[in-house]
Formats: C-alpha cells, structure tokens, sequence
C-alpha cells in the first residue's frame, strides 16, 4: 500500500533540492526590492553574464580561483555601475518606471553578452561529483530506496550557507535597518540622512555576488548558454509565493516552486496531454498560493491608508 | 565664525523643476541662531519647495536651485548632498510625515541617530530623551509606523530628526490635518525644542495664526516670491496678513484691496 | 505652431465634448488619414513598403495601445501581451476556418472578444492581487498560451509541423461576399491587407481614444493612481479594472489575429512567445504610457530602429555586410539604452517629448 511512498519521497526531495537553488535566485530579487523597490529584471542576464565571464577564463586554463576572484571584482564593478548610472538617477520614480528601468538593462546587458562572446553552449565544471547517491546503500537502516543526486545536495549547501549569510548580515545589523528603511520611503530615508547610494551600491554589489554563485551552479547543472537567463524566470514565482520583500519567503518559495514543479512534472503532466507543463505550473502554483495570501506568504501587507 | 552670522541665509534663489517649471523666483530668508522662523503661504506658494531647496531634497524630484545661493553658518550648500546637510546638523520633517511605515515606532527613531554614527549606549540615552519629549509616543514604540496616528506620526517625525542631534530643523507644516489641539501641543513641543536644546526652526505652515504665535519672524510667500517680513507680531497685526492667512479681518474688503502689498517689489534681505 | 487654442470660443456642450477641439486639427488629422494613409499610400507605396513596414507597425500598435490600456492607463502591470495575441490568431483561423459564412471583420472582432474573456480569467486575480505580484497571473497567461496551443493539436487543425500557412482557402472581408478569384488576388495582396489593417486600426484608435475620454477611462486612471481612493469615490474597482483586462485583451487578441492575417500570413505559437511580450512592453515605455499617439510611435521605433540599422549598413558598406547577429544585438543595446534614457530623462517617452516640442514651437522664438 505504501510502494508509491519511496518513489514520491524521491521526486520530492529532488524538488526541494531544486528549489534551493531557485531561492538564491530569488534572494538577489528580494534584496534589491527590499531596497529599493527596484524589481530587478535583469537578474537572470546578470547571472548569465557572470557565468560567461567565468567561463571564458576557465576555457583559457585560467585557474579557477583566479577566475572565480577576477569574475567576482566585475559583477561588484558591474552592480555598482548599474547602481551608479540606471538606479541612482531614477531614485523616487515609481516603481513601475524602476521596473521597467531594469527590463531595459536586460535587454542591454543582453544584448552586450551576445555581442562580446557567441552565443554558443559552453559547459561550467565546479568538480562537484554528479554521481546519484542510493539511500539505501548509505543508510541502510532508514529503509528508503531512493536516489539522491549528489549534485544536488552540493549545490543546496552552497546555496543555503550563502542565504544563511545573507539573512544574518541584513536582519541583525544597521545596514540592516537602513535597508528597510530605505525600502519603506526613499524620500524620508534621505531626509534623515541614509546615504541612499551607499546602500543601493551595497545592495547591488551583494545581487553581483549572488549572480556569481547562481549562475555557476545552475551553469554545471545545466550548461552555460542564454536559455540560462531563464533562471528569472524560475526566480519570479519563488519571490512572488513567499513574499517580495522577505528573505525568509524567498527560501520557502523556493522549496514550495522547486516541489511542485517535480510533482506536477512526474504526477499531473499525464492528464494535461504530456509534457511541458512545469513553466505554467509554476505559476499556476504561485497563483494559487497568492490567491491565498495576496502579497506573499511572508510578504510585507501594503499599509494603506487614504 | 562670528556670532551674529546667520545659521541660514538664503540669498535670492530662484528653483527650476525639471528644468522648465519655475517654482520660487527671488526667495530670501534669514534665519538667526536660536531663533524661529516661519514660512507662511498658501497651496502651492512654494513653501515645500524653499524647504527642499535647503535640505537639498530637491533634486530627488528633479528640481534644482538656477539662481542665488544658500547659506548654513555662512557656508554656500551648493555642493552638498542631502547626506551631507544632515550631517552638518540641518534635518527636514517632510509635510505629510513621510515616516516609515513598516518599522516600528523605535526602529523609525533609531534611524534618526544613524547619520552620527554614535554607540549603542548614548544611543539609548537619546532615544529615553526623544520620549520625554514627545510623550505620546512612548507607549506606541513597538507599534507599526504606519498604523500610528497622525498626530504621533508628526511626533515620531520630529523625534527622528531630533535624534540626529541637529541644529536647525526645517519643519514642513506640522500641523497638517491635525486637531486644533494637537497643533498646539506640536508647537509646544517646538518651543521647547527651540528653548532648552537650542534648536532653530525654520516652520513653514498655512496656519498663520499659531504659526506666528509661536515664531519670532515671519515671511509670507506668494506664488515663488517672498512678499513681506517682518517681526511675528508686526505681521499678526497687519491687516492683509490677518484678512489672507488668519480667516477674516472685520468689514468685506475688495479682493485688489487686500492684495496691495503684491504691487510691492519682493522685499530683499 | 500655427494654430492655437487661444481665442476659441466654446458655445455648446457638443462642442466642448469633441474629440479633437481645434478645427485645424480635424481638418489635418482627416487630412492626414483620408489623404495619406488611405490614398497617397495604397497608391503608391511598394509592396515591400505594405507589408514590412506599415502593416507591422499597425499591427504592433494596436498591440500596444492594449497593452497601454492594462498598464498605461489602468495600472496593472501585464507580461503576458503576446500569450493574448495568440489567443486572438488561434481564436480567428479557427472561426474562419469551422465558420462558413464568416467573414474577416466579425472574425478579428470576435477573435478579440474570446481574447478578452481569456483576459477576464486572468485578469480575475487582480481583483486580490495588486502590483507586481500580479505579473503572476500575466506570465502564467503567457506561459499556459505557449503550452495549450502546443499540447492540443486541434486549434491547428491537426496539422503537424506547428505552423499553418494562411490563408489556406479564400477568406470574405465583407459578409456574403463572393469568392471570385480577383477578389481574392485583392485581399490577399499587400495592398488588400494594408487596407484591412488600416481601416482596424482608425477605428480601434477612435475607440480608445473615446474610451479614455469618458467615463471609463477616468474610471481606469482613478484606480491606477490609487484603487482604494477609487473605491471611497463609489467607483467599483472590480468592474473597472475587469473592464480594463477585457478592453486590453479585446485589443491584443484583435492585433495578434492581425499579425497572422495580415502580416505574417501563417499561424505559428512559437512567434507569440515571452519574447514578444516584452518587445510590446518596450513599445509601451519607449512610446510612453497612457498615451495613444505614444504607442504608434514606440512601435513605429522598436519594431523600425533594426529595419532602419540593416539599411544603414547596406547603404553604407554595400548590401548584406551587417549580419543579423550584430544588427539583433546592436538594436537590443540601443533600445535598452533609450528605455532607460527615456526613464531617467523623459518618462512620458516619445509622446511627452512630442507634446513638449509642440509647447515649445508654440512659444517660439519668444522664448525658449
Ligand atoms: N516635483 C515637482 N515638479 C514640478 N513642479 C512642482 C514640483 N513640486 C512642486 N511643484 C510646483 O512648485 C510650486 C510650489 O510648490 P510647493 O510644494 O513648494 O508649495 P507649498 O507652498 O509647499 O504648498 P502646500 O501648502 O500645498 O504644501 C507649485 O506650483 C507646484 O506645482
Ligand atoms: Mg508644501
């Protein structure tokens, strides 16, 4: 009666595992919303962007660290810049303009990664094993035959540990604070002396950062080419469901998306003619759950008063 | 620095929004040390816009200072970011409060002191200092900004800035859709600030009546133009003044009548 | 400026309710559709010049006067422009396709009243969901477009390579018109396609512009500049921003049977993809928001700057030497640098930039 039991267990932590990753995508959204209320479009070619760079090095035997170090320098440059040139002179438009601001930038960085290198599939190797790990030869004794892949874990670490980081610098110091503050009302930010630029470039550097990591995990995974910059794609339902201003949310959404993308993928797609469902599903899902709890699960309520 | 130098001055400016819209064209004031000063005029005189122009907030709304100069102790801000402005002890309360919503009514405080950089400790003192002073909002210190009322919202903006430790303060209508009352108690509030801290105000308000009750100087702004100063009870006494801006003044009076003082040049300081 | 508003005297209701106030400007404006656009134009221009350059940029305006509607006007942010596109094309080959006596007209009507129901559907959650989480909604409109057109073959008539070339059999234009061969010769050329899209889009543009000047379209920016003020007012935000999802989906799902009828001539869903979403959302803020005028003209420059580039380079280095790589990626760095340009600087866009030069020829050379 139980047989199912193993095999969905498997699916399942394959999702969550999948959803990790999702949320350290979703995180360097929910940062720059927090901030700024800037709605960063370009995060997806912004992970590109540092997957390329880095692998344009390693594919000239630069060694990894080397590459890592120099590709680390030019997202911080590359976010300041951004913050420098695009954010800081629209800083108090609405956030619809800002918004749009960044789906311009895309569509720039875009067009600048296709015209510096090709746009051609190259393969990222961090040497994480990609080997499967069978529960059951491991942990005998937890009596589960399922197959983990090692990948996967790995890169949930990686990503956890740096969310982990992320969380405690922002909740527990006055950047911290500056941060909400500053993410509440520019304007009254200002008048009480927050160095907007200051926290936005901090912001922005951290998001290059966080594209670093990402893009490289999610370029071993799947190969370094521009469906890459669907990654915002996987990103948008995961900071929408668990909220858009909350760290928190972003890992729970992630979980929630990367889940029932493997579920939907292995237990609904049959009765919706086969394959291909999972990118409506996401949003389905996120639908559903906002339907529910319409600004997020952890998601700041709009204080409105008129 | 000697004494009798100006905290503010503010030279003849005139302030272009998005390079088109004139929105002051000839302001001057003074501000002395220790003093209060109020800014009084009707919607859209330009009031707001004198204050942003010192705060250097203006240009977060694309505005910008084409002509004349101002100056904090005798320095011309020209350069300065409204980081800087703070820094040097000049803080704004935006009209409309604009605290942060989000935050509670402590964490809105706490990013008063930020700019000073200053320990935890003394921190702490500053903010027991803050609720002395503005009572009412002691009680409400884990609330939400946001939900707070008006009138305690106006007092968590007051105590923001004060926790920057400033020198002047350039307070834009405090008394916006606040009661009678609360408008007096917010002005009590000033008074103390001004006497015992040594705070100068720069209080810019429609509210004639209770704005110059409690100021030294006045200067009324019409559509960009400063067009009278004088001492606050020169100007509660004067007849226009008291027919525009304080709710009748006896007998009807043709409108060209009251407005004589527009035919005047605005008055230079 | 050689007309003004100065000295013109207002003496009835009907005269102030006018669509466009001033005599001059009636007189150009029909000058400029009569006289131009229907005339001097199906006259004289090449076939090149109907089907490359105006009928796209009609059809992409209209496409992005809708999308203009659920975002410039009404505020809700939408992602998903080209998955209501294809709803419109797949909606207008299968009327002409299982309907017999249908003609073209009632079948891109109809095409954008079924994308406007879809648009209701999706647009339901907006009723609970407010700003940015509301692009779920969109992009899962979008995505779920891509996917159900895909899934079941039947909305292409089963036919199997995915695309089906259009017209396959003779359409009517007019209803119980007769399918004689030169009828068809017409329709089907350029210049039939051009007329078909032009006479669309007047008529779309009219009642858009009737449509913002009224009620409903206060009704729309009330809720845009802030809902809940709306509804103290006693205006329903439900109906109005449903209305709003049904008008902007009526008007991409009529673009998107425009854009398979007239410009491309076939039935295709990879081309109604996330990509082009995003291209009419350019449009959209290149040309400014909540301006009608505005979203031909973002239109006219998204869709023309890499036309515009390629000829360029043929003109000046002799034909074919830009390759499609460098002219793609030039214009995506260009059209990013002018929307964020146009952000910083000028965030009406091409409209308010028109309306500003407008102001200021007024003025010249006494001031400037
Ligand atoms: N951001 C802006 N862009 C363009 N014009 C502006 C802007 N802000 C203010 N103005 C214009 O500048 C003029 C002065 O406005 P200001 O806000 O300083 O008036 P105010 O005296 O503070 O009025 P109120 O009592 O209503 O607050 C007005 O005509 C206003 O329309
Ligand atoms: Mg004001």
């Amino acid at each position: 009666m139980w047989e199912w039991l193993p095999f969905f267990l498997e699916v399942l932590v394959g999702g969550l595992l999948s959803g990790v990753m999702y949320s350290l995508v979703a995180i360097g959204f929910v940062l720059i919303y927090k901030s700024s209320g800037v709605f960063n479009f370009a995060q997806g070619t912004m992970l590109l962007l540092a997957a390329l760079t880095f692998v344009s090095m390693t594919e000239r035997q630069v060694n990894f660290w080397v590459a890592f170090s120099i590709t680390l320098v030019l997202m911080v440059a590359l976010g300041i810049i951004v913050e420098r040139t695009v954010m800081r002179p629209l800083a108090n438009q609405s956030l619809l303009s800002l918004f749009m601001a960044t789906v311009g930038l895309n569509y720039f960085l875009e067009g600048l990664a296709q015209g510096v290198w090709d746009s051609a599939v190259h393969g990222v190797d961090l040497g994480i094993s990609n080997d499967p790990i069978f529960l059951i030869e491991k942990f005998p004794n937890l009596g589960l035959d399922i197959i983990i892949s090692q990948f996967d874990i790995a890169a949930a670490v990686i990503a956890g540990s740096m969310i982990l980081g992320l969380t405690l610098f922002f909740q527990y110091t006055r950047t911290g604070l500056s941060l909400r503050a500053v993410s509440d009302d520019h304007m009254a930010a200002m008048a009480v002396g927050i160095p907007l630029n200051r926290i936005w470039a901090i912001v922005w550097a951290v998001t290059g950062v966080i594209c670093l990591i990402a893009g490289l995990l999610w370029g071993d995974r799947v190969s370094v080419s521009f469906t890459l910059t669907a990654a915002v794609l996987k990103g948008l339902p995961v900071i929408l469901i668990g909220g858009l201003t909350s760290i928190p949310g972003a890992i729970v959404g992630g979980l929630i998306i990367g889940a029932s993308e493997k579920l939907g993928e292995i237990y609904l797609a049959e009765y919706f003619g086969g394959q291909g469902i999972e990118h409506w599903w996401a949003y389905t899902t996120a639908l559903i759950f906002l339907m529910i709890r319409p600004t997020g699960i952890f998601g700041e309520k709009e204080i409105e008063r008129v | 620095m000697s004494t009798d130098t100006p905290i503010l001055s503010i030279k003849n400016i005139e302030v272009l929004y998005s390079r088109v819209i004139s929105a002051l064209h000839g302001v001057s004031i003074e501000v002395q040390k220790g003093e209060v000063v109020s800014l009084l005029g009707a919607n859209g005189a330009g009031k707001t816009t004198t204050c942003k122009a010192v705060s250097r907030l203006l240009e977060a709304e694309r505005g910008e200072v084409s002509k004349g100069s101002i100056e904090y102790n005798g320095v011309d801000i020209k350069t300065m970011s409204p980081y800087d402005m703070v820094k040097a002890g000049v803080v704004q309360v935006l009209e409309g409060r604009h605290i942060f919503g989000h935050l509670t009514v402590e964490e809105n405080l706490l990013t008063g002191s930020f700019i000073r950089n200053a320990d935890s400790a003394s921190v702490k003192r500053d903010l027991e200092y803050v609720y002395s002073r503005f009572n009412r909002i002691k009680d409400r210190r884990k609330n939400l900004g946001g939900l707070c009322s008006g009138g305690e919202q106006q007092m968590v903006a007051m105590g923001r800035a004060m926790m920057a430790k400033p020198n002047l303060i350039l307070l834009d209508e405090p008394s916006m859709g606040l009661a009678p009352q609360l408008i007096e108690e917010i002005f009590e509030i000033v008074k103390t600030l001004n006497e015992e801290d040594g705070v100068s105000f720069l209080v810019s308000e429609q509210n004639a009546n209770i704005a110059l009750k409690y100021a030294k100087i006045g200067y009324i702004i019409e559509n960009g133009r400063v067009v009278l100063k004088g001492s606050a009870k020169e100007l509660s006494e004067s007849d226009s003044v008291k027919e525009m801006y304080m709710g009748g003044g006896g007998d009807e009076v043709s409108f060209s009548d009251v407005k004589y003082y527009h035919r005047r040049r605005p008055c230079m300081v | 400026m050689y007309y003004r508003e100065a000295g013109r005297l207002v003496k009835s209701f009907a005269d102030d309710r006018r669509m466009l106030p001033l005599k001059e400007d009636r007189l150009l404006s029909t000058l400029f559709v009569v006289g131009v656009m229907y005339i001097l134009v199906t006259a004289f221009a090449s076939d090149y010049l109907l089907s490359a350059i105006f009928i796209p940029m009609m059809v992409l305006g209209v496409a992005t006067l809708g999308l203009n509607i659920a975002t410039g006007y009404t505020g809700q942010l939408s992602l998903g422009t080209a998955g209501f596109m294809s709803f419109g094309a797949f909606a207008a080959f299968n009327l002409v396709l299982r309907v017999d006596w249908m003609y073209i007209p009632l079948a891109f009507f109809l095409a954008g009243v079924i994308a406007g129901l879809v648009g209701i559907v999706f647009g339901l959650p907006a009723l609970r969901i407010k700003g940015f989480y509301l692009i779920v909604s969109t992009l899962a409109a979008q995505f779920f477009s891509e996917w159900i057109f895909n899934a079941y073959p039947w909305f292409l008539n089963y036919t199997t390579s995915g695309v089906v070339n259009l017209p396959p059999f003779h359409y009517r234009v007019f209803p119980f018109q007769e399918l004689t061969p030169l009828n068809d010769a017409f329709w089907h050329s350029s210049r039939g396609r051009y007329l078909i899209t032009l006479t669309i889009t007047i008529a779309l543009i009219v009642a858009c512009k009737n449509m913002v000047r009224s009620s409903t379209g206060r009704n729309w920016m009330a809720v845009r500049d802030m809902d809940i003020a709306a509804n103290v007012i006693g205006i329903s935000v439900a109906k109005t921003k449903l209305m709003a999802f049904f008008v902007s989906t009526f008007y991409c799902g009529v673009a998107g049977a425009m854009y398979s009828y007239c410009y491309i001539g076939n039935l295709d869903f990879m081309i109604f993809n996330l990509r082009r979403s995003f291209l009419v959302m350019f449009m959209v803020i290149v040309g400014g928001l909540g301006s009608i005028l505005g979203s031909f003209l973002g239109a006219i420059f998204v869709y023309g700057w890499p036309i515009l580039i390629t000829r360029l380079g043929d003109w000046i280095f002799g034909g074919g030497t830009l390759d499609t790589a460098f002219v793609e990626n030039n214009s995506k760095i260009v059209v990013g640098t002018i929307i964020i340009v146009l952000l910083i600087r000028e965030p009406g866009g091409f409209a308010a930039l028109w309306n500003t030069t407008k102001q200021k020829l007024r003025v010249w050379p006494f001031s400037k």
